[in-house]
């Protein structure tokens, strides 16, 4: 009755089902990189665009055959940085609150809030971002933003949106400061904002950078949010903060259903998936370079 | 069945039970925690493994049942003789060697199931139980082996987690007993318990010795040492120091980081 | 000499009580800042939710509006949306529920401490921090055209996958090392081997954080669009609940080779293109979908409570 299948053979199988998993995994990933990288390559090595101007030119005309990524480029970083510089002082404001000074609160009712904020989805922000954002911004800055639509709405969306990743990732960070650290410090009678300031910031600083990188990661590729209330023109620079503009995965969302299987556009179109592609193994590498950074600081 | 009892023949014809030969144990490929240690364990005796933290006793408790495996990183060198046969190979089968190897831990690590299925997982697991009847007959052998069976012969089915640290470190053992080992290793099996706890388990250490089992305590604890133990090894850092009789170590040490250690200049 | 030594040494100490009233007010400070900067987010939190309920709730309570197809003239409804929704995650979660626990009993119990190791680890990671639009892009190549599948849910499913393995692979894994290792080392020194060790004692401690976990999961699948616009299609299906056992037919809803529309992406489709009252279904939608988001969460968080409970009780 019982299983009587040799013991060495049960391991095996089991390492092989488990081990089948995680190469299916591996293999998909492979397979992305591969694909996005042949098809965002071909614009360059088969359609003869040349990179500089792809990466340099200011104009995404399609239609005059015209491929500039870089108002893409500028209005991903720019509502990526924007985003970043509203919300980090706002999560590490929270997080510093809810782990140094009510523990109890952060983890009882703080914490369930603002998971509450990652739970929405990002086609809701859009929602919010493109019917009240968009309008707030029409109605403080009048004809200065015709439609609201711009860098300017889209990094305020994208900051709600990180704010509860940095904020969560910014209290873990806190929390894992040995709290020696901190009873060292009142027992050289430092007051709490001393010991935060100068104690548990500083010895949690590569893991707050981690999470600052975590969000960027997150506004950098988040999509249809932005798509939506961004305004989404691609033809030339964004001349300021309240001109409408675009991304790189707003343009993606807009022109992929429109774009030919096998045209130049198509393969323009790959280019930029590719940027994101490499973006985000950039992000990738830099987090582990503060987390050894942060290893060899700890000893 | 085949079965333990039968080759707990072997011992007697061939030697020693369970023997070590020049053990030796690298973490990370560098550090070696455990110098060449050769000792010789019988069946019916129960050896007490002392020394202050960090020496290597449990390091070394960890060799033999090849537990060390486990951990990466971590070789194991030198020879292990099992019924006169060598297990530190790469071709032993941990899985039959530890069926015969039972080990007991320093928490109590009842699983999260009842009393009974704690008792029955593992030999259904290798087979060795196939009909109702036969299952009753182990966990009642087991439990009452572990002198744990009048305290919970009337909730066999409650979860393992509701007796007191005590029990389930005795269900630990009972479970243990229930593969039929021939030898039983012991990592510091009181140390989180209380005194009363401590008292009962070193009362079943004894009995179970009384059966023919080879018991192997690791222990922290000078007079448990003394109390349940009939021989004694001193391991200090790393190092194997001393060995001989229990009465032998705590009357007449004879190298002088035991007499330091057993006056309380360290540990 | 001694009334100056005394003098300085007051003076000495009133600098110090100044410092010990400015350090003191500086703390006060910091944390009367703190404070409000939490307030503040509690309330943008409960602004948000609150919000788009009152804007939506409306529509969505209106009788017809979760029964009714979208192209009811009387009062268009996101019946069919709201079906695609729930079985696409649930062929999501088919899907991606084994490979996660496979992967990540791998990461956990067997991955030897190789490269072979670390590059799925990295793999993982990658796909993790992989914009969502970039997977949707990968499906509609791979998934759609290479591997013939065409528009459908299942390609859509196995976009979804992709987003979702990361995620799940993390709580799995974490789930499983948060079991105590003295569990683990006490049923392998009982001669077992790791695969019943994890199946028989490890997977069952850790059961209640896992469903936590796919619960939660199960929730962000729910919400998300981009990844299914070039995958799974955006156009609403027409679907025919009247004979729902013709797999191959267009109109069956469980036929799982059909174009798919879920409420995110149906919201994402009636505010790029915009028609007559549109908005007011855009923000019936999207209450519904917040709805069923925080119904998630809130299952999430009383199966697990339930669940753990249940097992230390037993």
């Amino acid at each position: 009755m019982a299983n009587l299948m040799p013991k060495r053979r049960l391991e095996n199988i089991g390492l092989g089902i488990t081990g089948f998993c995680v190469a299916l995994v591996a293999l998909v990933v492979v397979t992305l990189i591969f694909m996005v990288a042949q098809q965002g390559l071909t614009t360059f090595f088969v359609d003869g665009l040349n990179p500089i101007d792809f990466f340099f030119g200011q104009n995404w005309i399609p239609e005059q055959e015209r491929y500039g990524a870089l108002p893409m480029i500028v209005g991903s970083f720019a509502v990526t940085l924007l985003s970043t510089v509203f919300a980090l002082p706002v999560a590490l404001g929270s997080a510093i609150f809810v782990v140094e000074v009510a523990p109890t609160f952060g983890r009882r009712v703080f914490q369930p809030f603002i998971e509450l904020l990652v739970g929405i989805p990002s086609v809701v922000y859009g929602v919010l971002g493109l019917y009240v954002v968009n309008s707030l911004v029409k109605a403080i800055f009048g004809d200065a933003a015709p439609t609201g639509a711009g860098i300017l709405s889209g990094s305020i969306v994208l900051a709600i949106m990180i704010l509860p990743t940095i904020t969560t990732l910014s209290m873990d960070a806190l929390r894992a400061v040995p709290n020696q650290y901190r009873e060292g410090s009142y027992a050289l009678g430092c007051t709490r904002w001393q010991t935060t300031w100068h104690v548990v910031l500083k010895s949690a600083t590569p893991s707050l950078m981690t999470a600052v990188i975590l969000g960027m990661t997150r506004a950098f590729g988040e999509t249809l949010a932005v798509q939506m209330v961004i305004g989404g023109v691609e033809r030339s620079m964004p001349a300021g903060l309240l001109d409408p503009a675009s991304t790189l995965t707003a343009a993606l969302t807009a022109g992929l259903s429109n774009a030919v299987s096998g045209s130049v556009y198509y393969h323009a179109l790959w280019s930029l998936g590719l940027i994101l592609l490499a973006m985000s193994l950039v992000f990738i590498l830099i987090i582990h370079l503060i987390g050894r950074k942060g290893a060899k600081a700890n000893g | 069945m085949t079965d333990i009892t039968n080759m707990a023949g072997a011992g007697e014809k061939g030697g020693s039970l369970l023997t070590t030969k020049d053990v030796t144990v690298t973490y990370d490929l560098t550090h070696e925690a455990l110098h060449k240690t050769s000792l010789t364990f019988e069946k019916g005796q129960v050896t007490a493994l002392i020394g202050p933290s960090g020496c290597g006793k449990s390091t070394f408790l960890r060799c033999l049942n090849l537990m060390n495996r486990e951990i990466p990183k971590c070789s194991i060198g030198g020879e292990i003789f099992y019924h006169g046969r060598d297990i530190n190979t790469p071709k032993e089968n941990l899985f039959e060697l530890r069926k015969s190897i039972g080990m007991v831990f320093q928490q109590p690590t009842p699983f999260r199931k009842s009393i009974r299925e704690n008792i029955l997982f593992a030999p259904k697991k290798h087979g060795r139980v196939r009909t109702k009847a036969e299952e009753d007959e182990l966990v009642e052998t087991s439990l009452r082996q572990a002198a744990l069976w009048d305290e919970v012969k009337d909730k066999l089915r409650q979860s393992a987690h509701a007796l007191s640290g005590g029990q389930q470190q005795r269900l630990c053992i009972a479970r243990t007993l229930a593969m039929k080992p021939d030898v039983v290793l012991f990592d510091e099996p009181c140390s989180a318990l209380d005194p009363i706890s401590t008292f009962a388990i070193e009362e079943t250490i004894r009995d179970i010795a009384s059966t023919g089992i080879c018991e192997i305590i690791v222990t922290h604890n000078m007079e448990q040492a003394t109390r349940v133990s009939d021989r004694t090894a001193f391991f200090y850092v790393g190092d194997m120091v001393e060995t001989g009789t229990t009465q032998q170590i705590f009357r007449n040490p004879r190298d002088q980081r035991l007499i330091d250690y057993l006056t309380g200049r360290f540990g | 000499m001694a009334s100056e030594k005394i003098v300085a040494s007051q003076g000495r100490s009133a600098e110090l009580d100044a410092h010990v009233r400015r350090i003191d007010s500086q703390d006060k400070v910091a944390t009367g800042v703190l404070t409000v900067i939490v307030g503040l987010v509690m309330l943008l939190v409960v602004a948000i939710i609150v919000y788009i309920l009152a804007r939506g709730a409306g529509r969505a309570l209106a009788p017809g509006f979760l029964t009714n197809p979208y192209n009811n003239e009387e009062l268009p409804g996101i019946l069919y949306q709201l079906w695609d929704s729930f079985y696409m995650l649930i062929v999501t979660l088919v899907i991606s529920v084994p490979i996660s626990l496979g992967a990540a009993i791998f990461l956990v119990e067997y991955a030897p401490d190789n490269w072979v190791t670390s590059a799925a680890k990295t793999a993982i990671e990658t796909l993790s921090s992989l914009p969502s639009i970039v997977v949707g892009m990968f499906g509609s190549l791979f998934f759609v055209v290479t591997l013939g599948w065409g528009i459908s849910i299942l390609a859509g499913a196995c976009a979804l996958t992709m987003f979702n393995i990361p995620i799940l692979v993390r709580t799995i894994q974490q789930a499983l090392e948060d079991v105590p290792r003295s569990q683990r080392d006490a049923a392998l020194a009982m001669g077992l081997t790791r695969w019943e060790t994890t199946i028989n004692v490890l997977l069952p401690a850790a059961m209640p954080a896992i469903v936590t976990g796919i619960v939660l999961s199960a929730g962000r699948v729910f919400g998300e669009a981009a990844a299914l616009i070039f995958t799974a299609g955006s156009a609403p299906a027409r679907l025919n609940f009247a004979n729902p056992f013709n797999f191959m037919s267009p109109t069956c809803p469980f036929n799982i080779f059909r174009p798919a529309c879920s409420l995110a992406v149906y919201i994402w489709r009636l505010t790029s293109e915009p028609t007559a009252g549109s908005t007011e279904i855009v923000w019936g939608t999207a209450t519904v979908l917040l709805a069923c988001v925080l119904l998630f969460n809130l299952l999430a968080r009383l199966l697990g409570k339930l669940l753990s409970r249940r097992l230390t009780a037993e």
